[in-house]
């Protein structure tokens, strides 16, 4: 069990509050006037020298935006957001948009190989096997700094790069598919995001290719008192397939920042999108300052027939998490998953789920929920199992487990299913758990240290959703798993 | 020369005022296997949390030396590093977690505090099978998770698995024998009776007197109300079983 070593170790090297990416980076950035308005819209549409109908739509996006209203049905309980009091865009001011390695800025290379990611493709070459190979699109505050491996995925046809990219690149395919699948009328995070997105990554697999490399995205948020809203489209186009990670991290700040995103994926008749993420966002200290608010909404169409959309989560950071990955099952026989491990700890709010909708025949989705609460945290899972009246023979199978550590914390479970074919199959399991104080001595007494055991016995509660991850990301994921519940017993 | 030494131990339960350990004295020589007997509530399974340091225990007086050293105020992974070693009366379930990892995982952890290496994966696996086939343990149960789907007699025979493979210096046995039939009972007194040797200690907690039929002490001490109140040899414990506990007690007191 390697991991269980190397948790221990990495939790060791640690204290209890000690959030090992909350460094910042000291460099020089444009800002966007604080606030919101038209004006910074189209400000934000002006740096990315966007076409006219992209501020259109964006324009739109903010006019119906100030008609909404702030959603309050999740179980998580914050301080009004001050929507004014925040930066809409942040580049690095040295060079915004570099067409090589050279032109970026130093401390920005030094960033992300601070948070172990290599940007340098002669880096990342040295030593790895080449289908062991992840091309990475990296997001610093609101704009892509780098994609690398661009030109070797292009040989096979993948399109790979920046959102603002492909708007000059590849306009045709944006216009095609943005706002698709999380239109811009969506609800009031999205729709924020429509008006004021900066940057995201962008990845179109042509029919037939099965994507050469494992694609990622890493986000990183540096700046103080700015918000990042990133939108990332990825089309899988017929028989194609593609597997896609995203990380995140932000410095630690005493205030709350914002993150609200926008993913869509849209795989069409016969293609396989897998899309995993690793959440790591500032979470806050132990008393709950500071930290990110991750409201993202995420959303798979199986279009066609046959195709599939897999999401597999860890979440182990930000002070609130608001996000419900889901699956639009339109195409007959296709087949969504949700696969999510949600860490609380601190004073960490997570309401987090998935919604399937099955609309075509023979659908089948797949729901396996593992919620991790320790210290006062409150950690719910929220998801909507829905078949529509075409939806004959739709299968779902939805099991969620609650495991508790300590007496302070909450595991809350609320599944909402629909059914109004009477063909369909819904099976809902859940369980709630606790870390028994029989279980740590059981382990202690054969040797464990408490950190050992605790690392042990909760990786055996998520395993199953960890093996959903890439080799590599699994054993990352079990790392994360033991630093975010550190100092959680005794 | 004494492995275990206790002296004049008292404890209870951190949350409730009782004491349940009253002054208890106790010696287990090298090499030796000593019975601990008694009725129930006599504190026989006070004893063995106290001593491998069971959180929700509180010691409030006293002593417990394994070779020579206190433990009582050390946790209980640095006891287990140490060579103490609990057989649980009722082992516990870990869900999700292979028995091969856990027991991998017990190995490293004790390897690691007592300065050594890792053991290498073939010879983790070898060590495994070896000892697993002396107890009829099969490769299925070790595939499984930790204890999860366990009978009765295969979660006992996983305890003897694991102290085989841990080779403590002194081994608690708290009631072995509960709920298991006589085949069961056999092996896994065949594989106590294995691991008796000069170095090693043995303290065998038992109601009754069957299984030291299959695991002969050489010593049986009968405690009561939380203190060793007499000590003989086997023949003490066919005494207990004929006349039963109320008379020796009532002779004590």
């Amino acid at each position: 069990m390697p991991a269980v070593q190397e948790t221990v170790d990495q939790v060791k090297a640690i204290d209890v509050d000690q959030y090992k990416y909350g460094f910042s980076t000291d460099i020089e950035m444009e800002l966007a006037p604080k606030g919101l308005s038209e004006d910074i819209v189209r400000y934000i549409s002006a740096r990315k020298n966007e076409p006219a109908w992209m501020l259109e739509w964006r324009l739109d996006a903010y006019r119906r935006w100030l008609t909404m209203r702030e959603p309050d049905w999740a179980r998580v309980d914050y301080p009004q957001i001050d929507f004014q009091d925040m930066y809409y865009y942040a580049a690095p001011k040295s060079n915004p948009a570099p067409n090589s390695l050279d032109e970026i800025d130093p401390a920005i290379l030094e960033t992300y190989k601070k948070l172990g990611i290599p940007l340098r493709e002669q880096e990342i070459l040295a030593g790895i096997a080449p289908e062991k190979r992840i091309a990475v699109d990296a997001v610093f505050d609101s704009v892509s700094v780098v994609t690398t491996f661009k030109e070797e995925l292009r040989k096979s046809g993948v399109i790979f790069c920046s959102i603002s990219e492909a708007l000059h690149e590849h306009p045709e395919l944006v216009k095609q598919y943005i706002g698709s699948v999380v239109p811009t009328t969506d609800n009031f995070y999205a729709t924020l995001n429509a008006a004021v997105f900066s940057d995201g990554s962008f990845v179109y697999i042509p029919p037939g290719v099965r994507c050469p490399m494992e694609l990622s995205t890493y986000f990183r948020i540096n700046e103080q008192k700015t918000g990042q809203f990133e939108r990332t489209l990825i089309i899988a186009d017929k028989g194609s397939y593609v597997s896609y990670l995203e990380g995140c991290t932000a410095p630690m700040r005493d205030e709350n920042q914002l993150h609200a995103a926008v993913v869509e994926l849209v795989a069409l008749d016969d293609a396989e999108i897998k899309y995993s993420t690793v959440q790591n966002w500032y979470p806050g200290d132990s008393e709950g300052k500071g930290g990110i608010y991750n409201f993202v909404t995420k959303r798979g169409d199986c279009r066609g027939a046959r195709s599939k959309i897999s999401w597999t989560q860890v979440e182990t950071g930000s002070a609130i998490t608001w996000k419900y990955p889901s699956c639009i099952l339109r195409g007959d026989e296709s087949q969504g998953e949700f696969y999510s491990i949600a860490v609380s700890n601190g004073a960490q709010q997570v309401d987090s789920g998935t919604k399937m909708i099955h609309l075509g025949k023979n659908t089948r989705s797949r729901i396996i929920s593992k919620g991790i609460s320790a210290g006062r945290s409150q950690n719910t899972y929220r998801g909507l199992v829905s078949a529509h009246r075409r939806a004959t023979n739709a299968k779902n199978f939805t099991n969620c487990d609650s495991l508790l550590i300590g007496d302070k914390c909450g595991a809350h479970t609320v599944p909402y299913i629909e059914s109004k074919t009477a063909s369909a199959v819904f099976e809902h399991e859940a369980t709630t758990s606790k870390v028994s104080e029989d279980q740590m001595f059981y382990c202690m007494q054969r040797g464990l240290t408490q950190e050992e055991a605790i690392a042990l016995i909760v990786n055996g509660f998520v395993k199953d959703v960890l093996q959903q991850l890439p080799m590599e990301f699994m054993v990352e994921a079990q790392k994360l798993i033991a630093i975010s519940l550190e100092g959680s017993v005794g | 020369m004494s492995l275990l030494k206790i002296k004049n131990l008292t404890a209870k339960l951190a949350d409730e005022d009782k004491q349940i350990l009253n002054g208890l004295n106790l010696t287990v020589e090298k090499g030796q296997v000593a019975a601990i007997m008694g009725p129930n509530g006599s504190g026989k399974s006070t004893l063995s949390y106290v001593l491998a340091g069971r959180e929700d225990y509180e010691v409030t007086g006293g002593e417990a030396l394994l070779d020579g050293e206190n433990i009582l105020e050390l946790a209980a992974d640095e006891r287990a590093a140490k060579g103490l070693f609990l057989a649980f009366q009722y082992p516990i379930e870990i869900p999700g977690v292979g028995q091969m990892t856990f027991l991998k995982a017990a190995i490293n952890a004790q390897r690691k505090k007592n300065g050594l290496d890792e053991i290498s994966t073939p010879e983790f696996i070898k060590l495994v099978n070896g000892k697993a086939k002396e107890l009829g343990i099969s490769p299925d149960m070790l595939k499984r998770s930790v204890n999860v789907g366990f009978s009765g007699g295969e979660k006992k025979r996983n305890e003897i698995l694991q102290m085989a493979l841990l080779q403590p210096k002194v081994a608690i046995l708290d009631e072995t024998d509960s709920g298991l039939d006589i085949d069961a009972l056999k092996i896994v007194a065949d594989g106590v009776n294995a691991m008796r040797s000069p170095d090693r200690s043995f303290v065998v907690i038992t109601h009754y007197q069957r299984l030291l039929d299959y695991i002969k002490p050489d010593v049986v001490h009968v405690l009561s109300g939380g203190r060793i109140i007499t000590t003989g040899g086997p023949e003490l414990a066919l005494e207990l079983e004929a006349k039963g506990y109320a008379d020796i007690v009532g002779k004590a007191a």
